[in-house]
């Protein structure tokens, strides 16, 4: 049988389509979101294409990694200074939309005084999944998944116009943080297209 | 503008619409596998109706053990024709009379485009032992390139040493040291097709380095550049415990192998092709059958940089492909470990190897990213399992070869093998991976049956022989090289839990940082020390690799298998699993990590720092 010649394949003609463009079908759903400032953004458009961003997720009550993993966040924020808001972009997704309002995300910000460039996002409870399962902060376990008070302090980093992306935990120190945005902030001038 | 807006909400209203069924999917595929509907590709199996092409073969070409996505976005590659092109054989690196670019220095030679960022140290420690600049010099440049994986794939863009992938192998010999220039030509981050970063740091994987040649994970530089790389190829003890005998004989490696090792982004620059063979020879494993320890290899008659005979290094790697573009396919939101559909061998889906009746010897070695393998040698005329011989773990050859009837091979071993054709003439045999893995965090622990595993690749056996068969029946029990004695006091025991905390791979308790910056704890250059690894990370299984040293087994949870009885430089840590081993750090001084080889784990800052200080000196930190 292992020695019988295979039929040969279709002929196949292959999509073109960029890396690029692979990259945002699979994993940046342009779902719509609120921002923290009741502010209505989405996904891709607004939040990923051509930028430089970190991403984690979180929810305003959580008494787990949250806390530590925001200060640590915060501070890699300043370090970062002026670049977070002009060409870094820091996102925080709730794993509990319903009880994070905007208003209640607003709160979070303000009690921790969180600076500009930082955006908390919630929205409709199944556009905050599709968005978590895309860009894999899950477990793999699906009992300690489904658990959200053990979510991931993991956080991703990347820059979606160079296809640049990789992950640091949320508890590493700020000046590692902030040295891992500066390896993905490559220069952009000779950035390539996405469609096509 | 308008039209894009239109196509958005078009397909987001299909996203929507598909949502609940895609996580549905992605949940039952689990379910799928278990009750037998998903093949070992991810493949419908049979009776499901894949479309004729593919399902015709499915049984025996069959890629993947796992869901064939291994990591929730459900790829599953295009189907490709098994072992319809020959297995490659890689080129060697020829040497170079003069290197390209300045004279090379032994400081950094940082205005001269240099990326080093420490001098040499072999030279000034060592003046009598080692020449700057040494007469044997290469130079490879890591660049971009389109190669065939498959007839029925497009080109591939890769990144390879010298634009190959696997990059060309690296013949050394122990006692001739060597300078490489490694130049980065990679393009720019803008053109890296999907994935991959170009700055670089390239790995001598299980060599006695000096830390400034070894890439270190931060000691990358960036495309224009380059980086001189010092390989001693000097013994393990020339300079301290076998000084008189300018190193330990019984220490000596065999098959090694360099990839890049870039912080944060080993796995997708391995992925992408950063990978090759680097075999050192001496006066016993010299690479010709009627030398030495006589094991199979009949060499170029006129070149040491040439491919050997009957002595065949097989990378093997899984990988997944684009359904749609056909290109190779990067998870890139993946923290659990990559799990191919499609197994290539020396960069082919499953090739075919026309071998002659007599013994070969093959170096085995499983380049990740994450996949663990259990390789055995099938006859699927008869559905039977050959014996074989493995004559190394690592990069070390065994006190003696052991009759096997498999290999078990995480990522970044290698395995040495002898497998003897004599009695197969004209038979067709296979390589069969028969370990079951459904997901990144390691084998489920069964073993699937004999003929139901991943075909890997074919030997399809000849009738005649060029070269009569003078290397040593592994059968006779040769002796090789002694293991040295592990009954020195240690200077310090440490022990190190690897957990997992919120998602974040922690050894003892504390994160990772990905700067490289402080060493969680220093060695006194030149003591032994002795190290407990304990696996408290619940489902997850690691393959550990320690830069610079080898280790021995002193204990471990599990049986011992004869084939552990060795020194290694890679340790399988297993569910729930502790183990003690032994160390003696010699030599050189320098930052070191050590990591867990599962690349995606590593990326994930499961990495530490440790450094080598001159004595007197380093801690005692029990715990580091």
């Amino acid at each position: 049988m292992a020695n019988d010649t295979p039929p040969p394949p279709p002929n196949k003609r292959w999509a073109k389509i960029s890396p690029r463009e692979t990259i945002r079908r699979r994993f940046f759903p342009d779902v719509r979101l609120t921002t923290h400032e009741g502010k209505k953004v989405r996904f891709y458009e607004d939040l990923i294409e051509n930028r430089c961003v970190m991403i984690n997720f979180m929810y305003a009550r959580c008494q787990g990694i949250c806390s530590p993993v925001t200060a640590n966040l915060r501070r890699a924020q300043q370090l970062l200074a002026d670049r977070v808001g002009r060409d870094m972009f820091m996102y925080s997704f709730t794993l509990k939309p319903e009880e994070d309002s905007p208003a209640a995300l607003k709160a979070y910000v303000e009690e921790r005084k969180l600076g500009p460039g930082w955006t908390f996002l919630t929205g409709r409870p199944d556009d905050l999944e599709l968005i978590r399962q895309r860009l894999g902060f899950t477990d793999p376990d699906p009992a300690r998944d489904a658990d959200r008070t053990n979510h991931t302090g993991m956080v991703r980093y990347g820059n979606e116009g160079l296809s640049l992306w990789a992950a640091f935990p949320g508890m590493q120190t700020p000046e590692a943080i902030a040295k891992s945005m500066l390896w993905v902030a490559w220069p952009q001038n000779a950035g390539h297209t996405r469609k096509g | 503008m308008h039209i894009s807006r239109f196509r958005e909400k078009k397909s987001l209203a299909i996203a929507r619409k598909n949502r609940l069924e895609i996580i549905k999917a992605q949940l039952n595929r689990r379910d799928m596998l278990k009750a037998g509907l998903l093949g070992g590709g991810g493949y419908l199996v049979l009776k499901n109706g894949l479309s004729q092409w593919a399902s015709g073969h499915e049984a025996w070409a069959r890629g993947g053990g796992g869901d064939g996505s291994g990591s929730g976005t459900g790829i599953v590659s295009p189907p490709t024709r098994p072992f319809v092109e020959a297995l490659p054989i890689m080129p060697v690196r020829q040497p170079v009379t003069t290197l390209s670019g300045p004279t090379p220095t032994i400081a950094p030679n940082t205005a001269g485009g240099e990326g080093r960022t420490r001098p040499h140290q072999a030279f000034g420690a060592y003046p009598t032992k080692f020449t700057f600049p040494p007469a044997l010099k290469f130079e490879t440049h890591q660049k971009e390139a389109f190669v065939s994986m498959s007839p029925d794939l497009p080109p591939q863009p890769i990144w390879g040493f010298d634009g190959q992938y696997p990059a060309p192998t690296h013949h050394a010999r122990y006692g001739q040291e060597l300078l490489i220039r490694n130049f980065n030509d990679l393009p720019p981050a803008s053109q890296n097709r999907g994935f991959g970063m170009p700055s670089v740091s390239t790995h001598l994987h299980n060599a006695h380095t000096p830390s400034e040649s070894d890439g270190f994970p931060c000691d990358f530089f960036s495309p224009g550049q380059f980086y001189d790389q010092h390989y001693p190829n000097a013994l393990a003890g020339f300079g301290s415990t076998h000084a008189s005998t300018n190193g330990d004989v019984n220490e000596a490696l065999s098959t090694l192998w360099y990839h890049d090792h870039r912080v944060d982004f080993t796995s997708q620059n391995v992925y992408k092709g950063l990978t090759g063979f680097y075999c050192i020879f001496n006066q016993f494993d010299t690479g010709n059958e009627t030398t030495g320890y006589r094991l199979p290899g009949v060499p170029n008659a006129s070149n040491f940089f040439a491919p050997i005979q009957y002595d065949v290094p097989l990378m093997f790697a899984d990988r997944v492909f684009d359904p749609n573009t056909g290109q190779l396919f990067f998870d890139l939101f993946n923290f659990d470990g990559i799990l191919g559909d499609k197994f290539l061998v020396n960069g082919k889906i499953q090739p075919f190897f026309e071998v002659e009746p007599r013994r070969y010897r093959f170096r085995l070695l499983n380049s990740g990213p994450s996949r663990f393998y259990q390789m055995f040698l099938t006859d699927q005329g008869s559905n039977t399992q050959l014996p074989f011989f493995q004559i190394a773990t690592d990069g070390n050859l065994l006190p003696h070869p052991i009759r096997v009837d498999n290999v078990i091979i995480a990522v970044a071993q290698r395995m040495d093998v002898i497998i003897d054709f004599r009695n197969f003439a004209g038979k067709t045999l296979y390589l069969e991976n028969r370990m079951e893995q459904i997901d990144g965090r390691g084998p489920t622990g069964n073993t699937v049956p004999a003929g139901a595993g991943n075909f890997v690749m074919q030997f399809r056996v000849g009738t005649t022989v060029t070269h009569p068969d003078a290397s040593v029946d592994p059968a006779t029990n040769p002796t090789y090289y002694t293991l040295p004695a592990t009954t020195a006091a240690p200077r310090v025991s440490r022990s190190f839990r690897f957990e997992r905390s919120s998602g974040q791979w922690m050894i003892n308790g504390q994160i990772m940082s990905s700067d490289c910056a402080q060493p969680r704890f220093s060695v006194q250059q030149n003591s032994v020390e002795r190290w407990s690894l304990q696996n408290n990370s619940g489902g997850w299984m690691h393959p550990v690799h320690i830069h610079f040293e080898e280790h021995q087994i002193m204990s471990q949870s599990l049986p011992l298998l004869a084939t552990d009885v060795s020194r290694k430089d890679v340790f399988r840590l297993q569910h729930n699993e502790t183990t003690q081993l032994f160390f003696r750090f010699r030599d050189f001084t320098g930052r070191y990590p050590f990591h867990c080889h599962n690349v995606v784990h590593e990326d994930h800052a499961m990495m530490l720092r440790w450094d080598i200080v001159p004595a007197p000196g380093g801690d005692t930190n029990s715990q580091p």
